[in-house]
Protein backbone atom coordinates (compact mmCIF):
# COMPACT_ATOMS: atom_id res chain seq x y z
CA UNK A 1 0.00 0.00 0.00
CA UNK A 2 1.49 3.49 -0.76
CA UNK A 3 1.29 6.13 1.44
CA UNK A 4 -1.74 8.10 0.43
CA UNK A 5 -0.65 11.52 2.46
CA UNK A 6 1.79 11.51 -0.59
CA UNK A 7 -1.02 11.92 -2.90
CA UNK A 8 -3.24 13.94 -1.16
CA UNK A 9 -0.67 16.46 -0.54
CA UNK A 10 0.82 17.57 2.71
CA UNK A 11 -1.23 20.43 3.50
CA UNK A 12 -4.47 18.38 3.94
CA UNK A 13 -4.86 16.97 7.58
CA UNK A 14 -6.33 13.46 8.33
CA UNK A 15 -9.79 14.51 9.59
CA UNK A 16 -9.96 16.63 6.20
CA UNK A 17 -9.47 14.11 3.85
CA UNK A 18 -11.47 11.22 5.50
CA UNK A 19 -14.15 13.60 5.08
CA UNK A 20 -13.05 14.90 1.22
CA UNK A 21 -13.10 10.82 0.50
CA UNK A 22 -16.52 10.43 0.71
CA UNK A 23 -17.48 13.52 -1.34
CA UNK A 24 -15.95 11.05 -4.00
CA UNK A 25 -18.45 9.11 -4.05
CA UNK A 26 -21.50 11.50 -3.19
CA UNK A 27 -22.72 11.68 -6.75
CA UNK A 28 -23.17 7.69 -6.96
CA UNK A 29 -24.73 7.66 -3.51
CA UNK A 30 -26.92 10.50 -4.04
CA UNK A 31 -28.22 8.82 -7.49
CA UNK A 32 -28.97 5.33 -6.21
CA UNK A 33 -30.79 7.58 -3.09
CA UNK A 34 -32.60 8.91 -5.31
CA UNK A 35 -33.34 6.40 -8.06
CA UNK A 36 -33.27 3.32 -5.96
CA UNK A 37 -32.92 3.44 -2.39
CA UNK A 38 -35.97 5.72 -1.51
CA UNK A 39 -38.53 5.06 -4.01
CA UNK A 40 -38.46 1.19 -2.53
CA UNK A 41 -38.61 2.39 0.56
CA UNK A 42 -41.55 4.63 -0.17
CA UNK A 43 -43.52 1.63 -1.13
CA UNK A 44 -42.62 0.28 2.06
CA UNK A 45 -43.70 2.94 4.36
CA UNK A 46 -46.47 3.02 2.31
CA UNK A 47 -47.46 -0.63 2.42
CA UNK A 48 -48.47 0.10 6.00
CA UNK A 49 -50.05 3.41 5.94
CA UNK A 50 -53.82 3.84 4.77
CA UNK A 51 -55.09 6.30 1.85
CA UNK A 52 -54.64 9.51 4.52
CA UNK A 53 -51.39 8.15 5.68
CA UNK A 54 -51.90 6.56 8.96
CA UNK A 55 -50.39 3.49 10.01
CA UNK A 56 -52.49 0.62 9.43
CA UNK A 57 -52.04 -3.03 9.14
CA UNK A 58 -54.62 -3.16 7.27
CA UNK A 59 -52.87 -3.79 3.73
CA UNK A 60 -51.05 -6.77 5.02
CA UNK A 61 -54.65 -8.13 5.91
CA UNK A 62 -55.44 -7.27 2.59
CA UNK A 63 -52.90 -9.22 0.65
CA UNK A 64 -54.63 -12.52 2.40
CA UNK A 65 -57.41 -12.56 -1.01
CA UNK A 66 -57.64 -15.56 -2.52
CA UNK A 67 -56.66 -14.20 -6.10
CA UNK A 68 -53.92 -12.25 -4.65
CA UNK A 69 -52.78 -15.73 -2.33
CA UNK A 70 -53.34 -17.62 -5.78
CA UNK A 71 -50.83 -14.88 -8.23
CA UNK A 72 -48.19 -15.26 -5.08
CA UNK A 73 -48.78 -19.12 -5.37
CA UNK A 74 -48.40 -19.26 -9.03
CA UNK A 75 -45.98 -16.68 -9.10
CA UNK A 76 -43.83 -19.34 -6.61
CA UNK A 77 -44.67 -22.22 -8.30
CA UNK A 78 -43.20 -21.22 -12.05
CA UNK A 79 -40.30 -19.62 -10.65
CA UNK A 80 -39.40 -22.81 -8.61
CA UNK A 81 -40.28 -25.20 -11.20
CA UNK A 82 -38.01 -23.24 -13.76
CA UNK A 83 -35.38 -22.35 -11.57
CA UNK A 84 -35.06 -26.34 -10.44
CA UNK A 85 -35.39 -27.48 -13.98
CA UNK A 86 -33.25 -25.07 -15.38
CA UNK A 87 -30.56 -25.20 -12.50
CA UNK A 88 -30.67 -29.02 -13.36
CA UNK A 89 -29.82 -29.15 -16.89
CA UNK A 90 -27.54 -25.90 -16.67
CA UNK A 91 -25.12 -27.89 -14.12
CA UNK A 92 -24.99 -31.08 -16.52
CA UNK A 93 -24.56 -28.35 -20.00
CA UNK A 94 -21.96 -26.74 -17.68
CA UNK A 95 -20.52 -30.04 -16.75
CA UNK A 96 -20.52 -31.51 -19.63
CA UNK A 97 -18.99 -28.54 -21.58
CA UNK A 98 -16.03 -28.17 -18.99
CA UNK A 99 -15.53 -31.63 -17.74
CA UNK A 100 -16.92 -33.90 -20.34
CA UNK A 101 -13.66 -34.54 -22.54
CA UNK A 102 -15.82 -33.04 -25.67
CA UNK A 103 -14.15 -30.70 -28.48
CA UNK A 104 -12.37 -27.87 -27.53
CA UNK A 105 -14.67 -25.46 -29.25
CA UNK A 106 -18.05 -26.98 -27.68
CA UNK A 107 -17.33 -24.83 -24.13
CA UNK A 108 -16.03 -21.54 -25.78
CA UNK A 109 -19.65 -21.78 -27.88
CA UNK A 110 -21.48 -22.85 -25.09
CA UNK A 111 -20.53 -19.62 -23.10
CA UNK A 112 -21.12 -17.03 -25.48
CA UNK A 113 -24.67 -18.56 -26.28
CA UNK A 114 -25.13 -18.84 -23.24
CA UNK A 115 -24.70 -14.97 -22.68
CA UNK A 116 -27.15 -14.05 -25.74
CA UNK A 117 -29.59 -16.49 -24.76
CA UNK A 118 -29.82 -15.11 -20.59
CA UNK A 119 -29.89 -12.00 -22.23
CA UNK A 120 -32.84 -13.09 -24.97
CA UNK A 121 -36.02 -12.25 -22.37
CA UNK A 122 -38.50 -10.29 -22.49
CA UNK A 123 -41.26 -9.46 -25.39
CA UNK A 124 -39.42 -11.41 -28.30
CA UNK A 125 -38.74 -14.55 -26.26
CA UNK A 126 -42.64 -15.05 -26.21
CA UNK A 127 -42.98 -14.47 -29.64
CA UNK A 128 -40.31 -17.03 -30.26
CA UNK A 129 -42.46 -19.26 -28.32
CA UNK A 130 -45.59 -18.50 -30.05
CA UNK A 131 -44.23 -19.63 -33.13
CA UNK A 132 -42.75 -22.94 -31.54
CA UNK A 133 -45.47 -24.47 -28.99
CA UNK A 134 -48.28 -21.96 -29.82
CA UNK A 135 -51.48 -23.14 -31.74
CA UNK A 136 -49.69 -22.78 -34.93
CA UNK A 137 -46.62 -23.05 -33.81
CA UNK A 138 -43.97 -25.23 -35.65
CA UNK A 139 -43.66 -28.14 -33.09
CA UNK A 140 -46.98 -28.16 -32.72
CA UNK A 141 -48.28 -28.71 -36.54
CA UNK A 142 -44.99 -30.74 -37.11
CA UNK A 143 -46.17 -32.84 -34.10
CA UNK A 144 -49.77 -32.91 -35.62
CA UNK A 145 -48.65 -33.54 -38.96
CA UNK A 146 -45.75 -36.20 -38.81
CA UNK A 147 -46.05 -38.37 -35.20
CA UNK A 148 -50.02 -37.23 -35.34
CA UNK A 149 -49.73 -36.23 -32.05
CA UNK A 150 -52.06 -33.64 -30.95
CA UNK A 151 -49.96 -31.35 -28.60
CA UNK A 152 -53.09 -28.81 -27.71
CA UNK A 153 -55.42 -32.66 -26.86
CA UNK A 154 -53.25 -33.07 -24.00
CA UNK A 155 -54.48 -30.04 -22.09
CA UNK A 156 -51.00 -28.23 -23.12
CA UNK A 157 -51.11 -24.44 -23.75
CA UNK A 158 -48.43 -21.97 -24.22
CA UNK A 159 -50.19 -20.11 -21.78
CA UNK A 160 -50.35 -22.06 -19.06
CA UNK A 161 -48.01 -23.37 -15.97
CA UNK A 162 -46.25 -25.88 -18.08
CA UNK A 163 -45.95 -23.93 -21.43
CA UNK A 164 -44.48 -20.35 -18.90
CA UNK A 165 -42.19 -22.76 -17.23
CA UNK A 166 -40.82 -24.07 -20.64
CA UNK A 167 -40.48 -20.46 -22.02
CA UNK A 168 -38.65 -19.37 -18.92
CA UNK A 169 -36.42 -22.36 -19.19
CA UNK A 170 -34.90 -20.36 -22.37
CA UNK A 171 -33.03 -18.11 -19.89
CA UNK A 172 -32.99 -19.81 -17.20
CA UNK A 173 -30.80 -22.62 -18.31
CA UNK A 174 -27.81 -20.35 -19.96
CA UNK A 175 -28.01 -18.22 -16.85
CA UNK A 176 -26.94 -21.48 -14.64
CA UNK A 177 -24.62 -22.57 -17.25
CA UNK A 178 -22.75 -18.93 -16.67
CA UNK A 179 -23.37 -18.99 -12.33
CA UNK A 180 -22.39 -22.57 -12.32
CA UNK A 181 -18.98 -22.96 -14.20
CA UNK A 182 -16.40 -21.22 -12.05
CA UNK A 183 -17.70 -24.05 -9.55
CA UNK A 184 -17.25 -26.48 -11.88
CA UNK A 185 -13.92 -25.69 -13.26
CA UNK A 186 -12.90 -25.42 -9.30
CA UNK A 187 -13.46 -29.48 -8.63
CA UNK A 188 -9.68 -30.06 -8.77
CA UNK A 189 -8.39 -33.60 -10.84
CA UNK A 190 -6.42 -34.32 -8.89
CA UNK A 191 -9.74 -35.27 -6.47
CA UNK A 192 -11.11 -37.36 -9.46
CA UNK A 193 -7.60 -39.20 -9.39
CA UNK A 194 -7.66 -39.69 -5.72
CA UNK A 195 -11.09 -41.31 -6.17
CA UNK A 196 -10.02 -43.56 -8.89
CA UNK A 197 -6.62 -44.35 -7.51
CA UNK A 198 -8.71 -46.42 -3.85
CA UNK A 199 -10.74 -47.76 -6.27
CA UNK A 200 -13.91 -45.81 -6.79
CA UNK A 201 -16.40 -45.39 -9.25
CA UNK A 202 -18.05 -42.50 -10.94
CA UNK A 203 -20.79 -43.11 -8.49
CA UNK A 204 -18.40 -42.78 -5.31
CA UNK A 205 -17.15 -39.63 -6.73
CA UNK A 206 -19.43 -37.73 -7.31
CA UNK A 207 -21.52 -39.25 -4.57
CA UNK A 208 -18.85 -37.98 -2.07
CA UNK A 209 -16.76 -35.80 -3.50
CA UNK A 210 -18.71 -33.38 -6.56
CA UNK A 211 -21.56 -33.34 -5.43
CA UNK A 212 -20.97 -31.99 -2.02
CA UNK A 213 -18.54 -29.64 -2.80
CA UNK A 214 -20.85 -28.38 -5.71
CA UNK A 215 -24.08 -28.46 -3.65
CA UNK A 216 -23.98 -24.67 -1.73
CA UNK A 217 -22.93 -23.34 -5.42
CA UNK A 218 -25.75 -25.84 -6.77
CA UNK A 219 -28.38 -24.44 -4.28
CA UNK A 220 -27.50 -20.45 -4.40
CA UNK A 221 -27.35 -20.34 -7.87
CA UNK A 222 -30.84 -21.87 -8.09
CA UNK A 223 -31.89 -19.26 -5.43
CA UNK A 224 -31.01 -16.78 -8.14
CA UNK A 225 -32.64 -18.26 -10.62
CA UNK A 226 -36.08 -18.11 -8.79
CA UNK A 227 -35.70 -14.75 -7.83
CA UNK A 228 -34.87 -14.21 -11.84
CA UNK A 229 -37.75 -15.45 -12.66
CA UNK A 230 -40.33 -14.30 -10.00
CA UNK A 231 -39.38 -10.99 -11.14
CA UNK A 232 -40.19 -11.43 -14.47
CA UNK A 233 -43.00 -9.68 -16.29
CA UNK A 234 -42.36 -8.80 -19.68
CA UNK A 235 -42.27 -12.72 -21.37
CA UNK A 236 -45.46 -13.66 -19.24
CA UNK A 237 -47.28 -10.32 -20.28
CA UNK A 238 -46.47 -10.79 -23.98
CA UNK A 239 -47.66 -14.15 -24.23
CA UNK A 240 -50.83 -14.50 -22.04
CA UNK A 241 -51.63 -10.22 -21.88
CA UNK A 242 -53.21 -9.78 -18.58
CA UNK A 243 -54.96 -13.64 -18.01
CA UNK A 244 -52.66 -15.11 -16.29
CA UNK A 245 -52.62 -14.61 -12.31
CA UNK A 246 -48.96 -14.21 -11.40
CA UNK A 247 -48.55 -11.48 -9.15
CA UNK A 248 -45.95 -9.29 -11.40
CA UNK A 249 -48.79 -8.96 -14.02
CA UNK A 250 -50.98 -8.08 -10.44
CA UNK A 251 -48.92 -5.52 -9.50
CA UNK A 252 -48.86 -4.07 -13.12
CA UNK A 253 -52.45 -4.32 -13.51
CA UNK A 254 -52.94 -2.45 -10.14
CA UNK A 255 -50.03 0.15 -11.30
CA UNK A 256 -52.16 0.88 -14.69
CA UNK A 257 -55.25 0.85 -12.63
CA UNK A 258 -57.49 -1.31 -13.37
CA UNK A 259 -57.84 -3.36 -10.76
CA UNK A 260 -58.62 -3.58 -7.09
CA UNK A 261 -58.11 0.94 -6.66
CA UNK A 262 -56.02 0.72 -3.57
CA UNK A 263 -52.99 2.32 -4.04
CA UNK A 264 -51.48 1.01 -0.50
CA UNK A 265 -52.69 -2.67 -1.28
CA UNK A 266 -50.35 -2.15 -4.39
CA UNK A 267 -47.32 -0.84 -1.99
CA UNK A 268 -47.92 -4.12 -0.09
CA UNK A 269 -48.07 -6.44 -3.00
CA UNK A 270 -44.60 -5.08 -3.87
CA UNK A 271 -43.31 -5.61 -0.52
CA UNK A 272 -44.37 -9.01 -0.43
CA UNK A 273 -42.51 -9.50 -3.93
CA UNK A 274 -39.32 -7.65 -2.48
CA UNK A 275 -39.62 -9.93 0.40
CA UNK A 276 -39.75 -13.21 -1.21
CA UNK A 277 -36.80 -11.85 -4.12
CA UNK A 278 -35.00 -10.66 -0.65
CA UNK A 279 -34.84 -14.17 0.65
CA UNK A 280 -33.63 -16.08 -2.08
CA UNK A 281 -30.76 -13.43 -3.00
CA UNK A 282 -30.03 -13.08 0.73
CA UNK A 283 -30.02 -17.43 0.34
CA UNK A 284 -27.65 -17.26 -2.99
CA UNK A 285 -25.17 -14.54 -0.96
CA UNK A 286 -24.48 -16.70 2.06
CA UNK A 287 -24.61 -20.17 0.12
CA UNK A 288 -22.32 -18.91 -1.99
CA UNK A 289 -19.85 -17.36 1.18
CA UNK A 290 -20.01 -20.79 1.88
CA UNK A 291 -18.76 -22.85 -1.07
CA UNK A 292 -16.09 -20.02 -1.73
CA UNK A 293 -15.25 -20.67 2.41
CA UNK A 294 -14.95 -24.26 1.71
CA UNK A 295 -12.97 -23.83 -1.24
CA UNK A 296 -9.80 -22.73 0.83
CA UNK B 1 -14.18 -43.20 -19.12
CA UNK B 2 -16.75 -43.68 -22.68
CA UNK B 3 -19.62 -43.48 -20.61
CA UNK B 4 -18.55 -40.13 -19.30
CA UNK B 5 -18.33 -38.63 -22.97
CA UNK B 6 -21.31 -40.24 -24.69
CA UNK B 7 -23.70 -38.37 -21.01
CA UNK B 8 -21.69 -35.28 -21.78
CA UNK B 9 -22.62 -35.60 -25.51
CA UNK B 10 -26.40 -36.21 -24.83
CA UNK B 11 -26.50 -33.35 -22.26
CA UNK B 12 -25.00 -30.68 -25.22
CA UNK B 13 -27.09 -32.18 -27.63
CA UNK B 14 -30.55 -32.06 -25.69
CA UNK B 15 -29.96 -28.08 -24.62
CA UNK B 16 -28.71 -27.31 -27.99
CA UNK B 17 -32.15 -28.61 -29.64
CA UNK B 18 -33.73 -26.55 -26.65
CA UNK B 19 -31.95 -23.57 -27.87
CA UNK B 20 -32.08 -24.08 -31.87
CA UNK B 21 -35.76 -25.12 -32.53
CA UNK B 22 -37.33 -22.42 -31.00
CA UNK B 23 -34.74 -19.97 -33.01
CA UNK B 24 -35.68 -22.39 -36.02
CA UNK B 25 -39.48 -21.78 -35.88
CA UNK B 26 -39.75 -18.52 -35.23
CA UNK B 27 -37.70 -17.79 -38.03
CA UNK B 28 -39.52 -20.07 -40.66
CA UNK B 29 -42.58 -18.45 -38.96
CA UNK B 30 -41.03 -14.73 -39.91
CA UNK B 31 -40.64 -16.33 -43.54
CA UNK B 32 -44.35 -17.24 -44.07
CA UNK B 33 -46.26 -14.03 -44.30
CA UNK B 34 -46.88 -14.56 -48.34
CA UNK B 35 -49.01 -17.35 -48.97
CA UNK B 36 -47.30 -20.66 -50.11
CA UNK B 37 -43.52 -19.37 -50.53
CA UNK B 38 -41.05 -18.15 -48.43
CA UNK B 39 -40.18 -14.31 -48.04
CA UNK B 40 -38.65 -11.56 -46.28
CA UNK B 41 -42.06 -9.58 -46.58
CA UNK B 42 -42.75 -9.73 -42.72
CA UNK B 43 -39.20 -7.92 -42.28
CA UNK B 44 -39.74 -5.47 -45.33
CA UNK B 45 -43.29 -4.48 -43.35
CA UNK B 46 -41.34 -4.28 -39.67
CA UNK B 47 -38.57 -2.22 -41.25
CA UNK B 48 -40.63 -0.24 -42.79
CA UNK B 49 -43.70 0.95 -39.82
CA UNK B 50 -42.96 4.47 -39.22
CA UNK B 51 -43.55 3.27 -35.48
CA UNK B 52 -40.67 0.44 -35.32
CA UNK B 53 -38.17 3.38 -36.76
CA UNK B 54 -39.41 5.82 -34.38
CA UNK B 55 -39.57 3.40 -31.22
CA UNK B 56 -36.18 1.38 -32.29
CA UNK B 57 -34.37 4.81 -32.80
CA UNK B 58 -36.11 6.36 -29.53
CA UNK B 59 -34.92 2.91 -27.21
CA UNK B 60 -31.48 3.25 -29.39
CA UNK B 61 -30.92 7.07 -28.28
CA UNK B 62 -32.07 5.81 -24.64
CA UNK B 63 -29.72 3.49 -24.36
CA UNK B 64 -26.76 5.02 -25.62
CA UNK B 65 -27.44 7.96 -22.99
CA UNK B 66 -27.37 5.51 -20.51
CA UNK B 67 -24.58 3.91 -21.31
CA UNK B 68 -22.82 7.43 -21.03
CA UNK B 69 -24.45 8.77 -17.81
CA UNK B 70 -23.88 4.81 -16.29
CA UNK B 71 -19.77 5.36 -17.11
CA UNK B 72 -19.54 8.90 -16.26
CA UNK B 73 -21.40 7.76 -12.94
CA UNK B 74 -19.22 4.25 -12.20
CA UNK B 75 -16.07 5.09 -13.46
CA UNK B 76 -15.39 7.51 -11.24
CA UNK B 77 -17.24 5.98 -8.08
CA UNK B 78 -15.20 2.46 -8.84
CA UNK B 79 -12.23 4.35 -9.43
CA UNK B 80 -12.53 6.14 -6.11
CA UNK B 81 -13.65 3.17 -4.46
CA UNK B 82 -10.47 1.78 -5.36
CA UNK B 83 -7.95 3.88 -4.53
CA UNK B 84 -9.34 6.12 -1.79
CA UNK B 85 -11.93 4.44 0.10
CA UNK B 86 -11.87 1.11 -0.17
CA UNK B 87 -14.02 0.93 3.00
CA UNK B 88 -17.13 2.05 0.90
CA UNK B 89 -16.08 -1.14 -1.69
CA UNK B 90 -19.03 -3.16 -0.07
CA UNK B 91 -21.39 -0.50 0.42
CA UNK B 92 -21.34 0.19 -3.40
CA UNK B 93 -20.70 -3.42 -4.35
CA UNK B 94 -24.06 -3.82 -2.29
CA UNK B 95 -26.02 -0.81 -3.61
CA UNK B 96 -25.44 -2.05 -7.35
CA UNK B 97 -26.08 -5.63 -7.00
CA UNK B 98 -29.56 -4.11 -5.73
CA UNK B 99 -31.35 -3.88 -9.10
CA UNK B 100 -31.20 -7.77 -9.19
CA UNK B 101 -32.73 -7.96 -6.25
CA UNK B 102 -35.43 -5.45 -6.24
CA UNK B 103 -37.85 -6.63 -9.40
CA UNK B 104 -37.66 -3.75 -12.28
CA UNK B 105 -41.52 -3.39 -11.50
CA UNK B 106 -41.28 -2.54 -8.19
CA UNK B 107 -38.82 -0.01 -8.71
CA UNK B 108 -40.73 1.79 -11.34
CA UNK B 109 -43.83 1.64 -9.09
CA UNK B 110 -41.77 3.62 -6.10
CA UNK B 111 -40.72 6.12 -8.97
CA UNK B 112 -44.59 6.41 -9.87
CA UNK B 113 -45.04 7.06 -6.03
CA UNK B 114 -41.87 9.68 -5.62
CA UNK B 115 -42.14 11.54 -8.75
CA UNK B 116 -46.06 11.96 -9.26
CA UNK B 117 -47.18 14.89 -10.43
CA UNK B 118 -47.89 16.51 -6.97
CA UNK B 119 -44.80 15.75 -5.52
CA UNK B 120 -41.52 18.10 -4.80
CA UNK B 121 -40.11 16.74 -7.93
CA UNK B 122 -42.46 16.04 -10.59
CA UNK B 123 -40.83 14.21 -13.12
CA UNK B 124 -43.72 12.67 -14.66
CA UNK B 125 -45.54 16.01 -15.54
CA UNK B 126 -43.78 16.77 -18.61
CA UNK B 127 -42.74 14.52 -21.57
CA UNK B 128 -38.91 16.24 -21.39
CA UNK B 129 -38.94 15.07 -17.70
CA UNK B 130 -40.61 11.44 -17.92
CA UNK B 131 -37.70 10.92 -20.31
CA UNK B 132 -34.51 11.84 -18.14
CA UNK B 133 -36.94 9.43 -15.49
CA UNK B 134 -36.77 6.62 -17.94
CA UNK B 135 -33.11 7.21 -18.66
CA UNK B 136 -32.31 6.99 -14.73
CA UNK B 137 -34.11 4.11 -14.10
CA UNK B 138 -32.01 2.46 -17.06
CA UNK B 139 -28.64 3.40 -15.38
CA UNK B 140 -30.44 2.25 -12.71
CA UNK B 141 -31.27 -1.03 -14.14
CA UNK B 142 -27.21 -0.99 -15.88
CA UNK B 143 -25.75 -0.66 -12.55
CA UNK B 144 -25.03 -4.05 -11.68
CA UNK B 145 -23.52 -5.08 -15.49
CA UNK B 146 -21.71 -1.15 -15.38
CA UNK B 147 -20.09 -1.38 -12.06
CA UNK B 148 -19.19 -5.32 -12.25
CA UNK B 149 -17.14 -4.99 -15.88
CA UNK B 150 -15.46 -1.70 -14.80
CA UNK B 151 -14.70 -2.83 -11.31
CA UNK B 152 -13.09 -5.91 -13.12
CA UNK B 153 -11.00 -3.71 -15.40
CA UNK B 154 -9.92 -1.41 -12.70
CA UNK B 155 -8.37 -4.24 -10.33
CA UNK B 156 -6.37 -5.69 -13.64
CA UNK B 157 -4.39 -2.11 -14.03
CA UNK B 158 -2.37 -0.93 -11.62
CA UNK B 159 -4.69 2.18 -10.25
CA UNK B 160 -2.39 3.83 -7.49
CA UNK B 161 0.67 3.84 -9.92
CA UNK B 162 -0.91 5.32 -13.11
CA UNK B 163 -2.61 8.11 -10.98
CA UNK B 164 0.94 8.77 -8.94
CA UNK B 165 2.68 9.09 -12.61
CA UNK B 166 0.00 11.37 -13.56
CA UNK B 167 0.22 13.80 -10.81
CA UNK B 168 3.49 13.50 -10.58
CA UNK B 169 3.78 14.81 -14.57
CA UNK B 170 1.10 17.46 -13.05
CA UNK B 171 -2.06 16.73 -14.21
CA UNK B 172 -5.61 17.38 -12.37
CA UNK B 173 -8.27 15.07 -11.57
CA UNK B 174 -10.52 15.05 -14.98
CA UNK B 175 -7.07 14.80 -16.66
CA UNK B 176 -6.40 11.45 -14.75
CA UNK B 177 -9.86 10.08 -15.19
CA UNK B 178 -10.10 10.87 -18.54
CA UNK B 179 -6.91 10.49 -20.56
CA UNK B 180 -5.27 8.03 -18.37
CA UNK B 181 -7.82 6.04 -16.57
CA UNK B 182 -10.51 5.61 -19.20
CA UNK B 183 -8.11 4.52 -22.08
CA UNK B 184 -6.63 1.62 -19.95
CA UNK B 185 -10.33 -0.11 -19.03
CA UNK B 186 -11.62 0.50 -22.24
CA UNK B 187 -12.50 -2.95 -22.83
CA UNK B 188 -14.24 -3.23 -19.70
CA UNK B 189 -15.92 -0.12 -20.57
CA UNK B 190 -17.19 -1.75 -23.85
CA UNK B 191 -18.57 -4.70 -22.76
CA UNK B 192 -20.45 -3.08 -19.58
CA UNK B 193 -22.07 -0.48 -22.52
CA UNK B 194 -22.70 -3.44 -24.84
CA UNK B 195 -24.64 -5.29 -22.25
CA UNK B 196 -26.41 -2.21 -20.86
CA UNK B 197 -27.62 -1.91 -25.03
CA UNK B 198 -29.02 -5.10 -24.79
CA UNK B 199 -30.89 -4.90 -21.44
CA UNK B 200 -32.17 -1.13 -22.42
CA UNK B 201 -33.32 -2.06 -25.86
CA UNK B 202 -36.00 -3.96 -25.63
CA UNK B 203 -37.13 -3.20 -22.04
CA UNK B 204 -40.70 -3.35 -21.03
CA UNK B 205 -41.88 -2.77 -17.83
CA UNK B 206 -40.65 1.02 -16.83
CA UNK B 207 -41.30 2.30 -20.64
CA UNK B 208 -44.65 0.72 -20.34
CA UNK B 209 -45.62 1.96 -17.01
CA UNK B 210 -43.68 5.49 -17.67
CA UNK B 211 -45.85 5.37 -21.22
CA UNK B 212 -42.76 6.52 -22.91
CA UNK B 213 -43.31 5.22 -26.84
CA UNK B 214 -40.18 2.91 -26.52
CA UNK B 215 -39.43 -0.20 -28.55
CA UNK B 216 -40.42 -2.70 -25.68
CA UNK B 217 -43.91 -1.62 -25.87
CA UNK B 218 -43.84 -1.34 -29.27
CA UNK B 219 -42.86 -5.13 -29.30
CA UNK B 220 -45.96 -6.28 -27.19
CA UNK B 221 -48.34 -4.05 -29.08
CA UNK B 222 -47.19 -5.97 -32.69
CA UNK B 223 -47.16 -9.23 -30.78
CA UNK B 224 -51.02 -8.65 -29.76
CA UNK B 225 -52.32 -7.37 -33.36
CA UNK B 226 -50.11 -8.94 -35.78
CA UNK B 227 -49.07 -12.76 -36.96
CA UNK B 228 -45.74 -12.49 -38.98
CA UNK B 229 -44.34 -9.19 -37.72
CA UNK B 230 -43.86 -10.50 -34.52
CA UNK B 231 -41.64 -12.89 -35.46
CA UNK B 232 -39.47 -10.95 -37.57
CA UNK B 233 -39.07 -8.38 -34.73
CA UNK B 234 -37.54 -11.48 -32.26
CA UNK B 235 -35.24 -12.85 -34.85
CA UNK B 236 -34.13 -8.97 -35.03
CA UNK B 237 -34.52 -9.20 -31.60
CA UNK B 238 -32.24 -11.91 -31.40
CA UNK B 239 -29.69 -10.72 -33.35
CA UNK B 240 -29.32 -7.73 -31.81
CA UNK B 241 -28.68 -8.79 -28.60
CA UNK B 242 -25.99 -11.96 -30.57
CA UNK B 243 -24.05 -8.54 -31.84
CA UNK B 244 -23.93 -7.15 -28.41
CA UNK B 245 -22.07 -10.30 -26.99
CA UNK B 246 -20.33 -10.74 -29.82
CA UNK B 247 -18.52 -7.33 -29.37
CA UNK B 248 -17.96 -8.19 -25.48
CA UNK B 249 -16.20 -11.19 -26.63
CA UNK B 250 -14.32 -9.51 -29.26
CA UNK B 251 -13.45 -6.85 -26.84
CA UNK B 252 -12.69 -8.53 -24.06
CA UNK B 253 -10.42 -10.98 -26.07
CA UNK B 254 -8.41 -7.99 -27.26
CA UNK B 255 -7.99 -7.04 -23.84
CA UNK B 256 -6.60 -10.08 -22.61
CA UNK B 257 -4.25 -10.16 -25.70
CA UNK B 258 -3.28 -6.93 -24.52
CA UNK B 259 -2.47 -7.86 -20.91
CA UNK B 260 -0.47 -11.21 -21.87
CA UNK B 261 1.85 -8.94 -24.24
CA UNK B 262 2.50 -6.72 -21.28
CA UNK B 263 3.14 -9.44 -19.15
CA UNK B 264 5.57 -10.77 -21.70
CA UNK B 265 7.55 -7.74 -21.70
CA UNK B 266 8.17 -7.13 -18.29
Amino acid sequence: MADTSRVAGPAASVADRSWLNWLGVAPFLLFALLFLILPTSLLLVGAFQDAQGHFTLQNMRNLFQENILNAYWLSIQISAASAFFGGIIGVLMAWAAIQGRLPGWIRPTLMTFSGVASNFAGVPLAFAFLATLGRMGLVTVLARDYLDFDLYGTGFSILSFTGLTLTYLYFQIPLMVLIISPAIEGLRKEWREACDSLGGSSFHYWRYIGLPVLWPSIMGSTLLLFANAFGAIATAYALTGSSLNIITIQLYAQIRGDVLHDPNLGYALAMGMVIITGLSNAGYIWLRSRSERGRK
Amino acid sequence: MKQNRIGAWIAIIIGTLYFFVPLLATFIFSLKMRRDEYSFDAYVAVFTDPQFQATFGYSTLLALLTIVVGVLLVVPTAYWVTLRLPKARPVVEFITLLPLVIPAIVIVFGYLRMYNSSSILPMTSSERATDILLLCSYVTLSLPYMYRSIDTGLRAIDVRSLTEAAESLGAGWTTILFRVIFPNIKSAILSGAFLTFAVVIGEFTMASLLSRPAFGPYLQLIGANRAYEPSALAIIAFMITWASMGLIQVFSRNAGALRSKAEQGH
